[in-house]
C-alpha cells in the first residue's frame, strides 16, 4: 500500500533527533489506545443509534450532529465511533490469526531447511507476489461479502507477511554460535527453536504487527470500499466513504471525509507506534 | 614536554581525545605526551580499550563521532594538525602520512583491480602520467612481494597476507614521512605475520620512514621495532627503547604484562596473570589508573595521578615508583 | 579415551545452477583428509595449525557436531562415528566444548544462571532448586563470584572473560569428561589469557578432564599440553609429546612455525625456514606430500609419495620423507 509507505518515508526522515521515536510511539499509543477506547465504550458515547434514522439526510455537521448526516439521515458521529468496532475487530482478529499461523509455520521452516522450507516458501512466496489488494479481493470475491469473509481474505493475506519475516529472522538467528551451543549441550531441536531461536526472533515482531495492522486497516477499508466487505446497515468506515463518494462533487463533504479522515487516523496510529518500536527496539548504530 | 629539535618527525602535547556518548564521556586518549624521530619505528601497545587505535587515529584526524580531539597538539613538520583545514589534511594523509588498517579486506574496493588502486592513488595526488604511474606501481608491488601477474587481480582473488601487501604498498605509494600500521598483522596466521613483519623491516630500510605500528602483541613489536610505547586506560605508561624495555620494564604494568605471556622460548615458567579488569573510561580510577590492579600500590597512587618522569636517557615512566 | 581412524571429511563445493545443470563433476573441499590420533585419558592434546588446515573441523567432527565422511571415531571403546539422534543426545552429557567467541556462544536473551544451568535440565540430572545451588556451584568454581550476582544477569553485562568463563561452567556443569576447547582465549585480551588458562588446568586437575585444545598460538600450546599434533592443509604432518616436539621438532613446516612465532625478546636472533608460496586449496590438495609445494627441502620423491608416519621415538612421530635431525633443527628454535 503506497500510504504507510510515504508515512514511513516522512517518519524516518524525522527519526534522527534524539527522543523522538519516544514521541512517535507515545503518539502511536494514544492514537491506537483512543480508538480501542472508543470501540469499547461505544454504546456509552454514541449519542445515536448509527443505524436509525436520527434526522434529515445530509445535513451537515452543527452541535446536534457533530459530523453531519448521511444519505439516509443517519447520524455519522454514532456510525464512526460503532465503526470503530469493526474496524477494530476485524483488523485485529485476522492479524493475531495470520500471526499464529505465520510465526510457527515461519520458524518451523527456517529452522528445519532442505526440501521442506523450500516447498513451503515456494507456497508463500507465490502467495506473497501477489499485491495485498489484488488477493484481497479475489478471496472476497469467492467467499462472498460479510464480516467474516472480509476476515479470512485479510487473514489469508497476511499469513505470508509474518512467515517470510520469521523465516528470515530464522534463518540468521540459526546461524549464530549459541544455537550450535545449544545443540552441542544436547537440547532437542524444539527446545532449540523455542528457548533460543525464538526469543531472539521476538523484538523484531511487535514492529510487525503494527505495521501490519496499519496495512490491513487500508485494506479492509479498501475491501468495504468497492463493496465486497462489510454489507449494510452495518456501519463501516470504508462503506460510509463509499457511500459519501457522490456527494462529493455537489461539496457536501461530510459523509465521506469524515470516515476517511478515522482510516487515516488509525492507520497513522499504528505506524507511529511501529515506527517508532522499530527505533527503539533496534537503534540505529550510532556512528560509534 | 620538550621542543621539537630538527630530527622529530611527530610530537604528540598532551593530547585528549573523547567520545560523546549517550552513557557518558569517554576518555580514549586522555593526555598523552609523545615524540619520535625520524626514521623510527615506535610500538604502541595495548589492550583493548587502551586508547591505541583511537591515537593512531587521531593523528590523522580520523577519529569518528562522537569522538572528537578535545585538548592537545599534534605536530608534525612544524605545523599543528589538530588546527588545519579538512583540506590541508586531506593533502597530508596518504601522503606525508599515510595508515594501514587491520582488515584488508575492508579497506580495498572490491571492484577495483589491485593495481589500479596504487595507480590512481599516486595520480590523485600527483601530477604524472599514467603510464609514469603504472611503472611506479608494478615496481611498488614488487618491493611489497606481490609478482607482477598479479597486477590485474581483484582483492578476493588474493590471500589475506598478500592483501594486506597491498595496503602496505598503497600507504608507502607516495614515500610518506609516517605510516601508522593498526594491528597490520592481527588477522593473520604466524606464517604470513613473519613475512608481513620481515618485510616491514626491510622497507624500513629502503624508505627510511617512521612507523607507528599499533598492537597487542608485545611479541611484534620486539621483532619490528626500535621504540615502545604501552599505553594504559587511555594514557602512555610507558615510553622507552626495545632493548631496555624487554631487558627490564619499568612500569607495573609492562612488567606485569610480559609476565603474563607465553614465550615460546622459555620453558614453563608459570605464566603470572593481573588481578582486576581494566577500567572504565568514563569514569576512571582516582589517581593512578592502574593502581586498583597493580602490586606497589601505595596512599598515594590512588589520590594523584603520578607525573612522566624520565627514568633513563629517552626512557620515560608515569609511576610513582620512579618518583623521587 | 578418544581414538579417531583416518578421519575425513570433504565439504562439496558449493555450485550454481548452471554449473549444476551443465557438468555432473563435483569437487570436495578437503578439509580433514585422513587424520589418525589417540587422547589418552586426562591428557591435554593440542591440535596447532594457522586457519584452514582443519583443526576446527576436526573438533566438530569428533564431538559429532558435523557427520565425517568417512573413517572412525571410537569414544571410551565405543564407535560413535555414526551415531545419531537420542543416542547422540545423551552422550553430549559425556562430551562438551567451550567455543572460541565468548561475545556469540551465549544466548543473548537467556540469563547466565539460565544458561549455565540448562544442561542439567536437557539431562534430567537436576531441577528446581536443585538445580539452581549446582549452577552456584558451578558458578563459584570458574570464579564468577558472588554467583546470586551472574546467575541472574545477562550476557551483555559481563565481560568478555566473564562470558568465557560463564561458557566454561556451562560445559562443566553436567560433569563431562572430554571437552574440546577451541580457541578459547584467542578473543580474550592479552593481559587476561593467562588467567583463563590456569583455570582450565585448574579445573582439569579438579574434574579429571581430558581436554582437545585447538589453538593457532604455538607459545600457548606449548604453555598447557601434554601432547600435540601439528596440522596443514588437512592432514597431521607432527605428533609428540610437548617436550618431543618443542625441543625435537622434526617435520619442515613445524620447524616453520616455530622460527615464525614472534618472542618477546628484541635480542633473539635464530635462523629461519622461509615458506614460499601460499598454502594450496584444499579442493585440490598437492600429490604425493601435502607440504611439498612450499617445503625448501622437497626433493623428487616428496612430489609422488605421500609419507607415512615415521617413529622418531615411543611418542614422537613425524610425516615426512626426509625429517630434520636433532642437531640441526636446534638452529631454528
Amino acid at each position: 500500500m503506497l500510504f504507510p509507505n510515504i508515512i514511513s518515508f516522512i517518519l524516518r526522515r524525522l527519526k534522527f533527533k534524539k527522543g523522538v521515536k519516544y514521541y512517535f510511539t507515545f503518539a502511536g499509543f494514544i492514537i491506537i489506545a483512543s480508538f480501542i477506547s472508543m470501540a469499547l465504550l461505544a454504546p456509552y458515547i454514541a449519542p445515536y443509534n448509527p443505524i436509525k434514522k436520527a434526522g434529515d439526510p445530509l445535513e451537515s455537521p452543527s452541535f446536534k450532529f457533530p459530523m453531519g448526516t448521511d444519505g439516509l439521515g443517519r447520524d455519522i458521529l454514532s456510525r464512526i465511533i460503532y465503526g470503530t468496532r469493526i474496524v477494530l475487530r476485524v483488523t485485529l482478529i485476522s492479524m493475531v490469526l495470520s500471526f499464529l499461523v505465520g510465526v510457527p509455520i515461519g520458524l518451523l521452516s527456517g529452522y528445519a531447511g532442505g526440501k521442506l522450507d523450500s516447498i513451503i516458501s515456494l507456497f508463500m512466496d507465490s502467495l506473497y507476489a501477489f499485491p495485498g489488494l489484488v488477493l484481497a479481493i479475489a478471496l472476497a470475491v469467492m467467499l462472498g461479502p460479510g464480516e467474516i469473509s472480509m476476515g479470512i481474505s485479510l487473514t489469508v493475506v497476511y499469513i505470508p507477511t509474518y512467515f517470510r519475516m520469521v523465516r528470515g529472522e530464522t534463518l540468521s538467528v540459526k546461524e549464530n554460535l549459541f544455537v550450535e551451543a545449544a545443540k552441542a549441550i544436547g537440547a532437542k531441536d524444539r527446545t532449540v527453536m523455542f528457548k533460543y531461536i525464538f526469543p531472539n526472533i521476538i523484538p523484531s515482531l511487535p514492529i510487525v504487527l503494527s505495521l501490519n495492522a496499519a496495512d490491513a486497516v487500508l485494506t479492509a477499508a479498501a475491501l468495504s470500499f468497492i463493496g465486497l466487505g462489510i454489507t449494510a446497515p452495518t456501519p463501516d468506515w470504508g462503506f460510509d466513504l463509499r457511500m459519501g463518494y457522490p456527494y462529493l462533487t455537489s461539496k457536501i463533504w461530510w459523509p465521506s471525509t469524515f470516515p476517511g479522515l478515522m482510516i487515516v487516523l488509525l492507520t497513522l496510529g499504528f505506524s507511529l507506534f511501529g515506527e517508532g518500536l522499530t527505533e527503539i527496539l533496534n537503534p540505529r548504530l550510532v556512528r560509534k | 614536554m620538550i621542543a621539537m629539535n630538527r630530527n622529530n618527525l611527530l610530537s604528540l602535547e598532551n593530547l585528549k581525545v573523547y567520545f560523546y556518548t549517550e552513557e557518558g564521556v569517554v576518555k580514549a586518549v586522555d593526555g598523552v605526551n609523545f615524540i619520535m624521530d625520524k626514521g623510527e619505528t615506535v610500538g604502541l601497545v595495548g589492550e583493548s580499550g587502551s586508547g591505541k587505535t583511537t591515537l593512531g587515529l587521531s593523528i590523522l584526524r580520523l577519529v569518528p563521532p562522537p569522538g572528537r580531539i578535545v585538548e592537545g597538539r599534534v605536530l608534525f613538520d612544524g605545523m599543528d594538525l589538530t588546527r588545519l583545514s579538512e583540506n590541508e589534511m586531506r593533502k597530508i594523509r596518504g601522503r606525508r602520512i599515510s595508515m594501514i588498517f587491520q582488515d584488508p579486506m575492508t579497506s580495498l574496493n572490491p571492484l577495483m583491480k589491485v593495481g589500479d588502486h596504487i595507480v590512481e592513488t599516486i595520480m590523485t595526488h600527483e601530477k604524472i602520467l599514467r603510464e609514469e604511474a603504472i611503472e611506479r606501481a608494478r615496481l611498488l608491488l614488487e618491493d611489497v612481494g606481490i609478482l607482477p601477474e598479479r597486477f590485474n587481480d581483484y582483492p578476493h582473488q588474493l590471500s589475506g597476507g598478500m592483501r594486506q601487501r597491498v595496503m602496505i604498498a598503497l600507504a608507502l605509494a607516495l614515500k610518506p614521512d609516517l605510516v601508522i600500521a593498526d594491528e597490520p598483522t592481527s588477522a593473520l596466521d604466524v606464517i604470513v605475520q613473519y613475512q608481513i613483519l620481515e618485510l616491514m623491516r626491510k622497507l624500513k630500510q629502503t624508505y627510511n620512514m617512521g612507523l607507528i605500528l599499533i598492537t597487542h602483541d608485545v611479541s611484534v613489536v620486539a621483532e619490528v621495532a626500535d621504540r615502545i610505547a604501552v599505553m594504559y586506560a587511555g594514557q602512555l605508561v610507558e615510553y622507552s627503547d626495545v632493548n631496555s624495555f624487554f631487558n627490564k620494564p619499568l612500569h607495573p604494568y609492562s612488567e606485569a604484562l610480559l609476565e603474563s605471556i607465553p614465550n615460546i622460548q622459555l620453558s614453563d615458567k608459570k605464566l603470572k596473570y593481573i588481578a582486576g579488569a581494566p577500567p572504565n573510561l568514563i569514569d576512571p580510577p582516582r589517581g593512578c589508573r592502574f593502581h586498583t590492579r597493580c602490586p606497589y600500590a601505595e596512599n598515594r597512587c590512588s589520590e594523584v595521578e603520578p607525573q612522566t618522569v624520565e627514568f633513563e636517557r629517552r626512557r620515560f615512566v608515569k609511576c610513582f615508583k620512579y618518583l623521587r | 579415551m578418544i581414538q579417531v581412524k583416518d578421519l575425513k571429511k570433504y565439504f562439496p563445493v558449493q555450485r550454481g545452477l548452471l554449473e549444476r545443470v551443465l557438468s555432473r563433476k563435483v569437487d570436495y573441499i578437503k578439509a580433514v583428509d585422513g587424520v589418525s590420533f589417540e587422547i589418552k585419558k586426562k591428557e591435554i592434546f593440542s591440535l596447532v595449525g594457522e586457519s584452514g588446515c582443519g583443526k576446527t573441523t576436526t573438533g566438530r567432527l569428533i564431538l559429532r557436531l558435523i557427520d565425517p565422511t568417512s573413517g572412525t571415531i571410537i569414544f571410551k571403546g565405543r564407535d560413535i562415528t555414526f551415531l545419531r539422534g537420542e543416542e547422540l543426545r545423551r552422550l553430549r552429557k559425556t562430551m562438551q566444548i567451550i567455543f572460541q567467541d565468548p561475545y556469540a556462544s551465549l544466548n543473548p536473551r537467556m540469563k547466565i544462571g539460565d544458561a549455565v544451568g540448562h544442561p542439567l535440565e536437557i539431562h534430567g540430572i537436576a531441577e528446581g532448586q536443585e538445580k539452581k545451588r549446582i549452577v552456584f556451584e558451578t558458578l563459584k568454581k570458574v570464579g564468577l563470584e558472588p554467583p546470586e550476582k551472574f546467575y541472574n544477569a545477562y550476557p551483555h553485562e559481563l565481560s568478555g572473560g566473564q562470558r568465557q568463563r560463564a561458557a566454561i561452567a556451562r560445559a562443566i556443569i553436567v560433569n563431562p569428561e572430554f571437552i574440546v576447547a577451541d580457541e578459547p582465549i584467542s578473543m580474550i585480551d592479552v593481559s587476561l589469557r593467562s588467567k583463563l588458562l590456569e583455570l582450565m588446568k585448574q579445573l582439569q586437575e579438579e574434574l579429571e578432564l581430558t581436554y582437545l585444545f585447538i589453538t593457532h598460538d604455538l607459545a600457548v600450546s606449548k604453555y598447557i599440553s601434554d601432547k600435540v599434533a601439528i596440522m596443514y592443509l588437512g592432514g597431521i604432518v607432527e605428533l609428540g609429546s610437548k617436550k618431543e616436539i618443542f625441543s625435537n621438532p622434526s617435520h619442515p613446516y613445524t620447524i616453520a612455525l616455530l622460527s615464525a612465532v614472534p618472542v618477546p625478546d628484541p635480542s633473539v636472533k635464530r635462523k629461519r625456514i622461509d615458506l614460499k608460496g601460499e598454502v594450496p586449496s584444499p579442493i585440490n590438495p598437492p600429490s604425493g606430500c601435502r607440504f611439498h609445494t612450499r617445503c625448501p627441502f622437497k626433493e623428487k620423491m616428496c612430489e609422488i609419495e605421500k609419507p607415512y608416519f615415521i617413529k622418531i621415538s615411543e611418542d614422537h612421530f613425524v610425516a615426512c620423507h626426509k625429517p630434520f635431525s636433532l642437531n640441526i633443527n636446534q638452529h631454528y628454535i
